[in-house]
This record gives C-alpha cells, structure tokens and sequence, in this order.
C-alpha cells in the first residue's frame, strides 16, 4: 500500500521538530561531549525529515521541494505530534522524551521496513540503525537519572508527569496511517512493555493518568509549534528564495 | 559524601610523583577522564585520539563515538582512565632516554641490502 502524502509529511514532521527542539541545546549541553551527543541526534533527526520531504516534494509536484515543505507550510499544516514541539525543558525531560520517541521509531520503523511504501520503507531501514543508537543513548540517560541522585531523580520524575499525556497520540491512529496502511495501535503494547522495564531498572513507576492530549497529527498544536517555526522559517519568509 | 579530585590537562597524566600540572578550577565537572583509543580500520592498531569525560567506561565509549568518531574516523573503540596509566617523569628524561644517543650501532644500518628487498 501507498503511503499517502499526509503520512509522509507526518513522518518528516516529526524529525524535523524533534531535531530542531534538540538543537536547541546545541552550546547549551550540561558537559561538552553529551552536548556533542545531543547535536548528533539532532543531526540525524532532520538527515531523517529531509529523505522524508524530498519524497513528500516529488508525490506533490508543483514545484514543491524539501525546502518549501519545511521552511513554507504554516503551523496548521505541520502534522507532528505534541509531545516532540514541547520546550526542551530540562536535561531529563529531553532525554525522557527521546527515549520515548526513540522506542517508538524503532517499532514503527521495524514494521515500516517490511511493508508499506518501498521508499519509505528504504528510508525506514536506513534510519533504524540511528534510531537504536538514540534509544540505546537515551535508555542510558533514564536509568543514570533515575537511578542518580536526589535531584536526578526528582527531575526524572517531572519530566515523566509532564510528558506522559502526550504519549498515547503516538497510537491514536489518523485517518492518513490507516490509509498507509500502517498500524500504530499494534505497536503500543511492545512499548509499554519496553519502556516499563526500562523505568523498572531507573527504579521508577509507570505513571497512572487519564489525561491525554493530542491533535498535533490533524494540526491542531499546543501554543510552542508557532514559536518553533517563527525562529526555523523566519530567514525564508523575509528573504525568499534565500540560499547560503 | 567528599570526594576531591585533582584535574589535569591533556597529555598530563597524573600518577605517584609523576609529571603533570593539576588545571585550575574551573566550571563543576567531577566526571573522571578517559584517555581514548581508536583503531581506523581491521588490522591497524589503535591509536591515542585524545580524552574527554565521562562516568563510567559505558558512558566514555559512548561519549568517544559521538566525539571521536563521528567522520568515520574508526571501527573500534577502547577507553581507559587516565588515572590508571602511568607515566615516565620528564626530569628522569635524561637518565631514561638520553644514554641511546650515542649507541649508533643499535640501528640496522650497517648491513648492504640487496636492492630487491623494497620495504625494509
């Protein structure tokens, strides 16, 4: 099956403002080799976004390119989930966060790999050797924080309150997955499960919420998106056409 | 719990009497030192890139993947901690190596070779 061109720019979308909130910390990490780490991953996130857009480009036509999907489309255009556009926060709030992301990827992208789409499917396998190197760096983090200190360990329980609502987005299946015919539902099972045992070894407890806010996949997103793209597209918008 | 540890610069290994300037304080970074080893590809050996911080040997390699090898720069990995090498001191340097100057007979170079041997 197809994937349609909502689902791509879903994909795109999610690595290029995960990447964008990580970059955030590109100068700013608690010691320069994490901070080295960080600006990897963030690297790598957008390598992701930009295989995802020139696909995207190309099913589109128009004259569309990666660029003018990234750097021209409007926040209610933009089909992230919440949880990637929050603030980075701090250090155990964005390695929480790629830790969850991460997980996700690799069981999304296990099964993206071997069905769905041929060229997402290669996009996919490509990135899957990056995204179980996230995961393996920021499980890493979980567990050190958790396992830390008073305050690591305060902070790691923060981030978990703070982002645990934004979870179940990831497998609140759209309209544009079930075309795709890509089923995220399926993979929330293999997650939990991984992210339980990693919280176990951080001596952490699975969080215990009804809350769950989602949207950002129908473009509806919290009050950070625009900000986001305020400062990303800024320089394209007042300069169009701009090259460097 | 009080812990006090001494920082040294790159290339000062600190060990019993041994060279090495202790760094002046500077931002709070109490993570100990690893000096790191990269080997470039199969068959060659691995050779001292340079060191960083981390907590543990894990978070070192980790740390020396992400710094040191992040242009293809290698194929493998060790770490140490700086603290467990030791190191000659510089002022024996004389007595150490000094001696070796005038000893021209320990160099292979008093043999004809035959002009077929290339690569010696």
């Amino acid at each position: 099956m197809k994937a349609t061109l909502d689902y791509i720019l879903h994909l795109a979308d999610n690595a290029l403002i995960l990447g964008q909130r990580n970059a955030e910390w590109c100068g700013h990490g608690p010691v320069l080799e994490q901070d080295i780490a960080i600006s990897n991953i963030s690297l790598d996130l957008i390598g992701q976004a930009r295989s995802f857009y020139q696909y995207a480009a190309e099913l589109q036509g128009n004259g569309s390119t990666e660029d003018t999907l990234a750097y021209l489309r409007h926040e209610r255009q933009f089909r992230n989930i919440l949880l990637l556009e929050q603030p980075k926060s701090d250090w155990a709030y964005t390695t929480l966060r790629q830790f969850f992301f991460s997980a996700f990827q690799q069981l999304l992208f296990q099964q993206l790999s071997t069905q769905a789409d041929e060229r997402i499917g290669a996009i996919a396998e490509k990135s899957l050797k990056e995204v179980n190197y996230h995961l393996r760096w920021s499980s890493e983090w979980v567990v050190r924080l958790g396992d830390g200190t008073e305050e690591s360990r305060r902070r790691l329980q923060q981030a978990l309150d703070d982002s645990w609502p934004f979870v179940n987005e990831m497998f609140q299946a759209e309209n544009f997955e079930l075309e795709s015919g890509v089923r995220v539902e399926e993979l929330q099972a293999a997650w939990t499960e991984k992210v339980k045992a990693c919280l176990a070894e951080a001596g952490m407890e699975m969080p215990v919420t009804s809350l769950t806010r989602h949207g950002g996949k129908k473009g509806i997103h919290s009050e950070h998106l625009g900000y986001i793209l305020a400062e990303m597209q800024y320089l394209q918008r007042s300069y169009p056409g701009c090259e460097w | 719990m009080n812990t006090s540890i001494r920082r040294f610069f790159y290339g000062d290994i600190p060990g019993q009497e041994s060279g090495g300037t202790p760094a002046p304080e500077g931002p709070k970074n109490d993570w100990p030192l690893w000096e790191v080893f990269i080997r470039s590809k199969q068959g060659l050996d691995h050779k001292h890139v340079g060191s960083l911080h981390a907590t543990d040997a894990q978070m070192a390699i980790e740390n020396a993947r992400d710094v040191y090898t992040r242009r293809q720069e290698g194929v493998s990995i060790w770490v140490v901690k700086s603290q467990d090498i030791h190191a000659s001191r510089p002022e024996e340097a004389g007595e150490l190596y000094d001696p070796a100057a005038d000893k021209i007979y320990r160099h292979p170079t008093f043999y004809d070779l035959p002009d077929a041997i290339s690569h010696m």
